[in-house]
């Protein structure tokens, strides 16, 4: 039983963090019909940005609870500087064009972001670990948990909730939804899309560096952490439905439960696992768990 | 007018006559110099981006920088290297990075050779890549020095006149940990694993389970985990090494991998629960300072960095790369001291032999093929791969914080021909047939 209850801590921990670097990607999919290979650059520049702030936080023997607050507010900045940048910068030259285009190029930004990170912090590692064990730890099922790891899945829980309730219970949310059932028809209607691919953009990019500096005080902040989630995000997509909310949910559920059993019972599945539980899903529901063929994703 | 001409041109003459014989004789002297001082080129091949460019090839890269520059000053290494560059002739060094995999590596190795006219290649970390260029290194006729992959494959598997390898392979990293652990634990009856799913993880995992069984027959595997490489993310990997009961776990992880599982595993009371070993750990330790716990047994893939001796070439090297880069060396940065070392050593005799002359390639390859020379690092000897292959001691340690710094205690060093097989054996049915054919 006790083991039981592990494996589902341990799936729930992993799914929480999935969902965190998934939903962004989703996000910007489901309005704007980006698969934004960059989104593994924002996360690693939202780790790198709060590595240097909650450091610099630290360093000057600030109150040492402040650093939760850099955290969030390194991911803040980054997105306000990114998302802008990017969109304005780059995407809204290729509005319209061949979704396979599109993918090249944020591909190419992908790699140019890389050498960017590369030439503002080098290619030594960064540590912010105080925020980690600040908290102290909880006992479950006989095993010890950083208390930590419950913020990680509040952020989660509250990412997913707000997003949601900001789509269906708001008016810029019902605005954005009618952006994403019909373009044109949301133009002559009067609505400024221009303005909602911007602020999806820079809210997708906030999520990308959320889920990166979350994560910077449980790692150490290398150069390349952002390729390997990249995939992991677009397996968690695939699974759950290219532009779907819900499905970032479930997918992620899915993908750290899987897991979490694969590393338990069969640790020699582990790798395979995931991809597994993805061609299975594109076998049987090729457009995802959630996706639908109607143009509305969110 | 006309007198003055006259007496002035056979003088004018006797003038251009003189200056043009001393020219000619400064000019030939400073062609001879120029002939002699004809710097060696050296191409060095270490990762400068992606995750092991900061615990691997930056600290192998500034040890090379180091090294070369107090070489190319000449006197300024102890002996028995102090004379300048490579018997005489300055050092030029050219880097390239080693990321991008062993398919572009093939490519930077040509490019070296062709059109760079490097002398010789010095590089590698990445076993892969390690495998990848030997090949290509005999085809182009073009000494190549692997400075630091650990795949025990190259020599093992292959035979190579151009190839040569200064540091000792994995085998020997994996062995002594299982001997230190005994030593620790003697009674221990259940091992664990965590290594990353690729060559390096799963030999390194093979070589310490098999070591483990050989050496004390009754202890059992609880768990071998293997994510995958630059996963991350270990939260399920470590509860399932704390509920599977093991009294020890292996691991060798390097890069952020390594310092992200400490910092993951250490909260959760892993290194509490089991003796974790870390055969790469070295390379973290003064990184993750603090963070490190108390008990876990470090490796350095060799004689190097807090485990090197107190000799006066590893004083020198200390304090040189610490003056430099206010930091201390780690293992990398030795390996590559050791590579180039080896080279010198290898140059300078093959010079020797031959009066005093410019050595060619193939009378180095003769004078390094078994050869035994001084490093930083103690000893080193090409004994296995028919003289291509080093073999060095190595050591292990336990951390201990004593007043918040990071020392290491308890160190244990083994001598070369313990934990290393002999030549013409391979590793895995060295280990298999429980070391029985040491010498």
């Amino acid at each position: 039983m006790s083991d039981l209850l592990t494996v589902l801590i341990d799936g729930i921990l992993y799914s929480s963090w999935l969902f965190i670097v998934a939903v962004g990607l989703t996000l910007i999919y489901g309005v704007m019909k980006i698969l934004n290979m960059a989104h593994g650059s924002l996360y690693a520049l939202g780790a790198y940005a709060a590595a240097s702030l909650a450091g610099y936080w630290l360093n000057h023997g600030f109150l040492p609870l402040g650093s939760y607050g850099m955290l969030a507010l390194s991911a803040i900045i980054v997105g306000l500087v990114m998302g802008p940048l990017i969109e304005r910068g780059l995407f809204r030259f290729m509005y319209g064009k061949d979704e396979i285009l599109l993918l090249i190029v944020t591909f190419a930004l992908f790699l140019i972001l890389e050498d960017v990170i590369k030439l503002i912090w080098g290619v030594d590692p960064y540590f912010i670990p105080e925020p980690y064990g600040l908290l102290g730890s909880l006992e479950f099922a006989g095993l010890i948990y950083p208390t930590y790891n419950l913020i990680l899945i509040g952020v989660s829980i509250g990412t997913g909730i707000g997003l949601f309730w900001t789509l269906q219970h708001t008016r810029p949310g019902k605005l954005l939804l009618a952006v994403i059932h019909d373009r044109e028809v949301s133009l002559a209607m009067g609505i400024n899309v221009d303005r909602f691919y911007l602020i999806t953009f820079t809210v997708g990019a906030m999520l990308a560096a959320v889920g990166g500096a979350f994560t910077a005080p449980t790692v150490s902040v290398v150069p390349g952490m952002g390729v390997e989630v990249i995939v992991l995000a677009f397996a968690v997509v695939v699974i759950g439905g290219l532009g779907s909310l819900q499905g970032a949910a479930l997918g992620s559920f899915i993908v750290g439960l899987v897991r979490s059993v694969a590393v338990h019972y069969l640790p020699e599945i582990e790798l395979f696992s995931i991809y597994l539980v993805m061609a299975l899903v594109l076998l049987l529901r090729p457009q995802g768990l959630f996706s639908t063929v109607e143009a509305r994703k969110i | 007018m006309q007198k003055k001409l006259s007496f002035f041109k056979p003088v004018s003459g006797c003038f251009i006559i003189t200056l043009l014989t001393i020219s000619f004789i400064l000019g030939g002297a400073i062609g001879a110099m120029a002939a002699e001082e004809k710097p060696v080129k050296i191409g060095v091949v270490t990762f400068l981006s992606g995750g092991a460019a900061g615990p691997f090839g930056v600290p192998a890269r500034n040890g090379a920088e180091v090294l070369v520059e107090a070489l190319n000053a000449g006197g300024k290494v102890p002996a028995p290297y102090a004379a300048k560059g490579l018997g005489g002739a300055p050092i030029e060094l050219v880097f390239i990075d080693e990321a991008g995999g062993a398919t572009k590596q093939v490519t930077e190795f040509r490019n070296l050779v062709q059109r760079q006219n490097v002398d010789l290649v010095i590089g590698y970390i990445s076993s892969g890549d390690a495998i990848a260029i030997p090949p290509v290194a005999e085809e182009l006729k073009k000494l190549t020095i692997i400075f630091d992959a650990g795949t025990p494959r190259i020599f093992e598997d292959g035979s190579y006149k151009y190839v040569f390898r200064t540091g000792a392979h994995a085998t020997m990293d994996n062995v002594a940990a299982a001997l230190y652990v005994l030593e620790k634990k003697p009674k221990v009856k259940k091992i664990a694993g965590i290594n990353q799913n690729y060559a390096w993880g799963q030999d390194s995992w093979n070589d310490f389970e098999g070591a483990m069984k050989a050496l004390s027959p009754g202890v059992a595997i609880a768990v071998s985990q293997m994510p995958k490489l630059f996963a991350g993310q270990y939260g399920a990997e470590i509860s399932s090494l704390i509920s599977s009961g093991a009294e020890v776990v292996h691991s060798s992880f390097w890069g952020g991998d390594l310092e992200a599982f400490v910092l993951q595993a250490g909260p959760r009371g892993l290194f509490k629960k089991s003796t974790v070993v870390l055969t790469a750990g070295e390379t973290a330790m003064f990184r993750l300072a603090t963070q490190m716990p108390d008990g876990t047994v470090i490796g350095g893939r060799g004689p190097h960095g807090v485990f090197a001796p107190d000799n006066e070439l590893n004083r020198w090297f200390r304090k040189a790369y610490q003056d430099r880069y206010a930091l201390f060396p780690t293992y990398p940065a030795y390996k590559m001291v050791q590579a180039i070392l080896g080279v010198k050593a290898a140059y300078e005799k093959a010079q020797a032999a031959i009066a005093g002359k410019t050595p060619n390639q193939d009378q180095i390859i003769a004078a390094l093929e078994h050869l035994t020379y001084e490093t930083p690092s103690g000893k080193v000897e090409m004994a296995l791969g028919k003289g291509h292959q080093a073999i060095q001691g190595t050591a292990y340690g336990t951390v201990k914080h004593v007043k918040g710094q990071l020392t290491i205690t308890n160190i244990k060093h083994y001598p070369a021909a313990k934990v290393n097989p002999p030549e013409g054996v391979k590793s895995e049915d060295w280990i298999k047939s429980g070391f029985k054919k040491t010498k």
